[in-house]
């Protein structure tokens, strides 16, 4: 039960702020810039930048630092593994022996170096999620797909799916912990035994939550129709996006720490 | 004494942004051989509280007792109390999963460990204590039942685990009227015949004065009653109002004649009752003692 509250990835958290403000078109497009110049940089310095620019966007959204800090606690055990894996197999000067593993400087340089990056990887991808609400989300991306409708890509629709998707993540994260709360209830127990023990213990909830999903999905289906939905020809938006001033000067700022990131060093 | 909680709070998700109370040092105890129906507003922590009696919560303050030994002391305890106090959520059938009422029923018993012909037996009671016929049911597919008969099949398949105290959060909603009252039947006979400890959640007055013999009534996460229903409903009604909570309809009609001036009684709780009541009244009427 414990693991799905503490799962933050991916959820939105309302402020008042600038942040929180910007164009998601514009959000979206920079975190995929940003992430591409996270791949890019090539030194200690750029990251350095890179993190500083992300710190200051966490501080002007207004969200606690701690809490976006606790959404890399599930994906640690892999920034660690990767530490780990760099530490002894990258060929260099040997600092410390044990038993036939040789921990070696590059090494160290080199694993610290990929786990700065990780980290930064996934802040900048929850710095997204954290101040954009999944409806606008959604808006931006079928705004910056709609380009595609040209090939006969359905890019409404596909922004439909995401909507719904994102929409019912919460819900079936309810549903999930009250279903195993109840198979608790019945004496279930999904802490202990072996490996095909405990998947074979997981098919009271997976079975109960597929039925339930299929339920919803039929309702929201025949929901949907009786209110007329046809899909995206010629569907308006309640909410119109539009570029400002703010998002102009974001945009600048930030193409600027990009391209200062990635010059660093070469 | 049987269950206890003592100073009992419960905050969600605690140290997040979204951190709310659900329950503030809660006092209640709980004996054998009652049945108690909760009542309060939606999101007043009702389920919360359920959750909490038979430890699937653990709470953030306080402790629960159960014959005097805290429930969270370790897993053994935990599980011990899970078979002496069933559960059934609200919507139960919405957990069914197995291909056969008999496997479905079974799935609780087996977990804790019974086997063979006892487990048969078990199933066989269950399927019994909820008024369906073992043969024609047990193999058929839960899925293929109408919402009375799922609603009842879910209960028995926590009566097959042989729980003391029955937890039932809201176990009518949404039956037709029909399924509904052999369902309280159902009820009813847990309590008198099979002599089981019941706690019942309910939005619905009629059914809680009806049957519940003790009432826990809940504000904002705290109990602000805790009475006999006649108590409840006679001496509080301004209350009740004041939380959002209606009188059973019979009492509340009963109140409307007093208000009008028939010398009725308000501490009606059932139809039988006000039916007694009400040709009391007809005959006091015929013998011209009144107008």
């Amino acid at each position: 039960m414990k693991f799905i509250r503490n799962l933050t990835i991916g959820q939105y958290i309302y402020q008042d702020s600038i942040i929180h403000k910007l164009d998601p078109r514009v959000k979206i497009l920079l975190s995929i810039s940003l992430i591409i110049t996270i791949f890019l940089v090539k030194s200690w310095s750029g990251f350095f930048i890179i993190g500083i620019y992300l710190f200051t966007n966490i501080f002007l959204a207004k969200v606690n630092p701690k809490f976006v800090l606790r959404g890399i606690k599930p994906l640690l055990m892999i920034i660690i593994l990767t530490l780990l894996i760099h530490f002894f197999i990258t060929p260099g000067e040997v600092i410390y022996r044990i038993w036939i593993l040789n921990i070696t400087l590059e090494g160290i340089q080199r694993g610290t170096f990929i786990a700065i990056r990780l980290f930064l990887l996934i802040l900048s991808t929850s710095w997204l999620t954290l101040t954009t609400s999944p409806i606008s989300l959604t808006d931006g991306i079928e705004k910056i797909l709609s380009f595609l409708k040209i090939f006969k890509i359905p890019a409404h629709e596909i922004a439909m799916m995401m909507t719904i998707a994102l929409r019912f993540i919460p819900t079936l994260m309810e549903e999930t912990e009250k279903i195993i709360k109840a198979q608790i209830a019945r004496g279930a127990d999904f802490e202990s035994g072996n490996f095909i023990k405990r998947i074979q213990n997981f098919l009271p909830i997976i079975i109960p939550l597929f039925i339930n999903a299929f339920h919803r999905a039929d309702e929201l289906a025949i929901a949907m129709e009786a209110r007329c939905y046809r899909g995206g020809e010629g569907r308006t938006h309640y909410r119109t996006l539009l570029i400002n001033n703010t998002d102009y000067v974001f945009i600048i700022i930030t193409m600027l720490v990009l391209v200062v990131s990635c010059v660093q060093g070469i | 004494m049987f269950i206890h909680l003592k100073d009992v709070s419960y905050t969600y998700n605690l140290n997040m942004p979204f951190e709310t109370v659900a329950l503030k040092s809660i006092n209640l105890k709980i004996n054998k051989g009652e049945f108690i129906g909760v009542i309060g507003h939606t999101g007043c922590g009702k389920t919360t509280l359920l959750q909490l009696l038979n430890g699937l919560l653990e709470p953030t303050e306080g402790k629960v007792l159960v014959d005097n030994i805290d429930i969270h002391q370790n897993k053994q305890k935990l599980r011990e109390v899970r078979k002496k106090i069933g559960l059934a959520f609200q919507y139960p059938e919405n957990q069914f999963f197995e291909e056969t009422i008999a496997k479905e029923i079974a799935f609780g018993p087996k977990n804790m460990g019974i086997a063979g012909e006892e487990l048969e037996q078990r199933i066989k009671k269950g399927i019994e204590m909820v008024g369906l016929d073992y043969y024609a049911y047990k193999d058929r597919s839960p899925f293929s039942l109408s919402g009375g008969e799922m609603r009842r099949i879910a209960i028995a398949s926590i009566l097959a685990i042989d729980p003391e105290i029955l937890i039932l959060d809201e176990p009518t909603a949404s039956l037709d009227p029909q399924s509904c009252s052999k369902l309280l039947s159902v009820i009813t006979d847990l309590y008198l015949k099979y002599q089981r400890t019941v706690i019942m959640v309910s939005h619905n007055m009629e059914i809680i004065a009806e049957l519940a013999k003790r009432i826990v009534v809940m504000e904002k996460g705290g109990i602000v009653m805790d009475d006999t229903p006649k108590n409840i409903f006679q001496h509080s009604l301004r209350k009740l109002e004041s939380i959002g909570l209606s009188l059973p309809p019979v009492t509340h009609t009963m109140y409307e004649l007093k208000k009008i001036g028939k010398p009725v009684s308000s501490a009606i709780l059932t139809v039988e009752e006000a039916k007694d009541e009400i040709l009391k009244l007809i005959r006091k009427r015929e013998r011209n003692e009144i107008y």
